[in-house]
C-alpha cells in the first residue's frame, strides 16, 4: 500500500493517483487501504486461519458460542462509543452503567412490581438519563468528556454498590430470557442488529451526518447551523443506554446480576474494539462496522490465546502491541488519504 | 447598482454598536447595501469587521442600533434566523467539513431526505450539487470527494456556492481571497461578479487588498474603530486614494493617542 511515488512531477488530477494507475491487483490493495474496515477483515481471517490450523477445536460448536458472547458484548458497547468518538468525545463510564441497568430492572420487578417490559424500559431509562448528564456536563458545562465520564464511573459504581449492598441478584424467571441474552449468539444476533442500525444511522441519516460534521470541524458545523452540542448528547445517550442494555443481555447470559460485572474492563474492550476498527479519537472519522470487526479481533485473540494456554499477562502484552499497530496504521493511512495518494 | 436613495436598499444598519467588557468593538456603524451590489469592506485588524459580520449575520446581536431588510425592520435572533431572512455568511474558515464529501457539504443542515424514513437521499443531492455547480461555473472534479482534498479556491467556491443555493439573497463573503494564489483569488471573483450580474445576489465583501476591491466591488466602505469613516462608489476612488486615507488616519490615530 506504501508505494512510493517515483515520477518527479507532480500528479496531473487528484484522481491520477499512485495506486489507481495499476491492474486489478493493486485496485484490491486500494480497496483495502482506502476502506477502513477490509484491512482489519483481513487481520481478523487471518487470525482464524491461524488459530484453527494450531488448535482444531477453535471452530468448533463448543467454542464458537463463548467467542460470540465476548465479541457482542464489547461491540455493542463499541457501536456506541464510535458515535462519540466521530463527535470528538469519550464515555468512560459505560461498564459502570452496565452493572447498575440490570439492578435496575431488578428492583423495578421486585420492589414495584413493574412487568419484566417496563423494568427493562426503565433500566434503560436511567441508562438515557445517565448519558444525558454524561452530555449535559460535557456539552454545556464544558467540562471535557474524559473527566466528565470519570466521575460517573466512580459515582454510578457507589450507586450499583449502594443499592445492592454488594450483592449479586439472581435473574428474573421470565419468558423472554432467551431472547435477552441467555440463549446462545442470542446476544450476538443483537449487536450485530444494533450495529446494522448505527452503522445506518451514521452513514445514511442527517443525525450520522452531523455526528461527523460536530467531530471534524465543530465551530464550522455550528457556523453551518448544525445543533453540534444537541446531536452530541444524544449520542452520549446512545451509548449509555447500549451499555445498558449489554449489561442486562450479558446479566441473562451468565445468569446473574453482578454489581462487579462489566467495570474498566468490558468498557477498555468497547473502546479498543473502536479503536482497532479504524475508529480515531480526535473525531471526525469512525465506522460501526469497524468496531463490531474489533471487537471480533479481539474476541478471537483472547480465546484464541487462551485455547493455546497463553495467560493473561501475555495476552495484554499481545492486546497493546496490536492497539499501536493498529493506531499508527490508522494515522499513517489517513494522513495518505488526506494528500490524495489513494 | 445602487439605489442613491436608501429606499431601494437590500440591507440597512444604522447605529450599531457592540461592546465586550471595557473594549468598544464597535462604535456607531452605519451601513447600507443596495440590490444588486457587491459592497467592498475594509479595514485594518481590530476595526471591528468581524464583529459586524457577526451581528448582521445573527450571531450576536447588536448592543443597540437597528437593522432593517428591504426596509423591514428585524431582530436578527440567531444564524439561523438570518438565514430564513436571506442572509448567509461564508465564514473565513469556510464552515466546510473536511471529512465529508463536496455534495454532504453542500447539503449540510439542509440535507435532503426521503420519505417516509428520514434517509439521506444522497442521489439527489450528488445530482442537484453536481448541476448547481456546473451552473454557477465552479469547477469541481467529483463531488464525491472529501473537500480535504480540494484547493483553497475550490474550497471558498463550495463554501459560496452552498450559501447561494441555500436560497442566499444577501451575501457576507469574509476575506474570500485570503491564502490563495492570483488564478484561484480570479475565479473567486469571477463567481462573485456571476453571482451578483445573474443571480440577484447582494454581496459584502471583506478584504484586505484594495486592489481586489476596486476590481469587482461597486462602492467602498472603510471601517475604522468601529465607525465607517468612508463611503465611495469604486469608479470614484483609486487603490492611492484608499491609501491614503488608511494612512491619514492612522497617522491621525497616533497621534491622538
Amino acid at each position: 500500500m506504501a508505494q512510493p511515488t517515483t515520477e518527479p512531477e507532480a500528479p496531473a488530477a487528484p484522481e491520477e493517483s499512485v495506486l489507481r494507475r495499476g491492474g486489478a491487483a493493486t485496485a484490491i490493495l486500494r480497496a483495502f487501504v482506502v476502506r477502513r474496515e477490509a484491512s482489519i477483515v483481513l487481520v481478523a481471517i487471518a487470525l482464524v486461519i491461524y488459530f484453527q490450523s494450531v488448535n482444531s477445536n477453535f471452530l468448533s460448536a463448543g467454542n464458537l458460542p463463548v467467542i460470540a458472547q465476548f465479541v457482542a458484548a464489547a461491540a455493542i458497547i463499541a457501536a456506541g462509543e464510535v458515535m462519540l468518538m466521530i463527535g470528538g468525545e469519550i464515555d468512560l463510564s459505560v461498564g459502570q452503567v452496565f452493572a447498575l441497568s440490570p439492578f435496575i430492572m431488578f428492583f423495578a420487578m421486585e420492589d414495584y412490581g413493574l412487568p419484566f417490559a417496563f423494568a427493562v424500559v426503565a433500566a434503560l431509562l436511567v441508562s438515557a438519563f445517565i448519558g444525558l448528564v454524561n452530555g449535559t456536563i460535557t456539552c454545556l458545562l464544558g467540562v471535557p468528556s474524559f473527566i466528565t465520564t470519570l466521575g460517573t464511573l466512580f459515582l454510578i459504581n457507589g450507586l450499583t454498590l449502594t443499592i445492592s449492598d454488594g450483592f449479586p441478584r439472581a435473574v428474573p424467571d421470565v419468558s423472554v430470557a432467551n431472547i435477552f441474552g441467555a440463549a446462545n449468539y442470542s446476544e450476538f444476533i443483537w449487536a450485530v442488529v444494533i450495529i446494522l442500525a448505527v452503522h445506518t444511522v451514521l452513514r445514511l441519516t442527517p443525525w450520522g451526518l452531523h455526528t461527523v460534521a460536530g467531530g471534524g470541524n465543530p465551530l464550522g458545523a455550528r457556523e453551518a447551523g448544525v445543533r453540534v452540542n444537541y446531536v452530541k448528547i444524544g449520542n452520549f445517550m446512545l451509548c449509555s443506554v447500549l451499555a445498558g442494555l449489554t449489561g442486562i443481555l450479558e446479566a441473562f447470559q451468565i445468569d446473574s446480576i453482578d454489581p462487579l460485572a462489566g467495570g474498566t474492563g468490558i468498557m477498555f474492550q468497547a473502546i479498543s474494539a473502536a479503536v482497532i476498527g479504524g475508529t480515531a479519537l480526535a473525531g471526525g472519522s469512525g465506522t460501526v462496522i469497524g468496531a463490531l470487526v474489533g471487537a471480533l479481533v479481539l474476541g478471537i485473540l483472547r480465546n484464541g490465546f487462551t485455547l493455546q494456554g497463553v495467560d493473561a499477562f501475555t495476552f495484554d502484552l499481545i492486546l497493546g502491541i496490536a492497539i499501536l499497530v493498529a493506531m499508527i496504521l490508522n494515522v499513517y493511512l489517513s494522513r495518505m488519504r488526506r494528500q490524495g495518494k489513494v | 447598482m445602487a439605489a442613491p436613495n436608501g429606499n431601494g436598499d437590500r440591507l440597512v444598519a444604522e447605529g450599531i454598536a457592540k461592546r465586550f467588557g471595557a473594549v468598544v468593538a464597535l462604535r456607531n456603524v452605519n451601513l447600507r447595501l443596495g440590490r444588486n451590489e457587491v459592497l467592498g469592506l475594509i479595514g485594518d485588524n481590530g476595526a471591528g469587521k468581524s464583529t459586524l459580520i457577526k451581528i448582521l449575520t445573527g450571531f450576536q446581536p447588536p448592543d443597540t442600533g437597528r437593522i432593517l431588510i428591504d426596509g423591514q425592520e428585524v431582530q436578527l435572533k440567531s444564524v439561523k434566523h438570518a438565514r430564513s431572512l436571506g442572509i448567509d455568511t461564508v465564514f473565513q474558515d469556510l464552515a466546510l467539513i473536511n471529512e465529508l464529501s463536496v455534495y454532504h457539504n453542500m447539503f449540510l443542515n439542509r440535507e435532503v431526505v426521503k420519505k417516509p424514513l428520514p434517509f439521506l437521499a444522497n442521489r439527489i443531492m450528488k445530482r442537484r450539487a453536481r448541476e448547481y455547480l456546473d451552473d454557477i461555473g465552479v469547477q469541481i472534479g467529483d463531488v464525491n470527494d472529501e473537500v480535504a482534498r480540494l484547493s483553497g479556491g475550490q474550497r471558498q467556491a463550495i463554501a459560496v456556492a452552498r450559501s447561494v443555493h441555500s436560497d442566499a439573497s444577501i451575501l457576507l463573503l469574509d476575506e474570500p481571497l485570503a491564502a490563495m494564489g492570483a488564478k484561484e483569488g480570479a475565479m473567486i471573483l469571477d463567481l462573485v461578479r456571476r453571482l451578483r450580474d445573474e443571480r440577484d445576489i447582494s454581496i459584502i465583501m471583506i478584504a484586505h487588498n484594495y486592489v481586489h476591491v476596486l476590481e469587482v466591488c461597486d462602492r467602498v466602505n472603510l471601517l475604522r474603530g468601529g465607525e465607517i469613516i468612508f463611503d465611495k462608489p469604486t469608479a470614484e476612488t483609486s487603490v492611492e486614494e484608499l491609501t491614503n486615507v488608511v494612512v491619514r488616519d492612522l497617522r491621525a490615530a497616533r497621534q491622538g493617542s
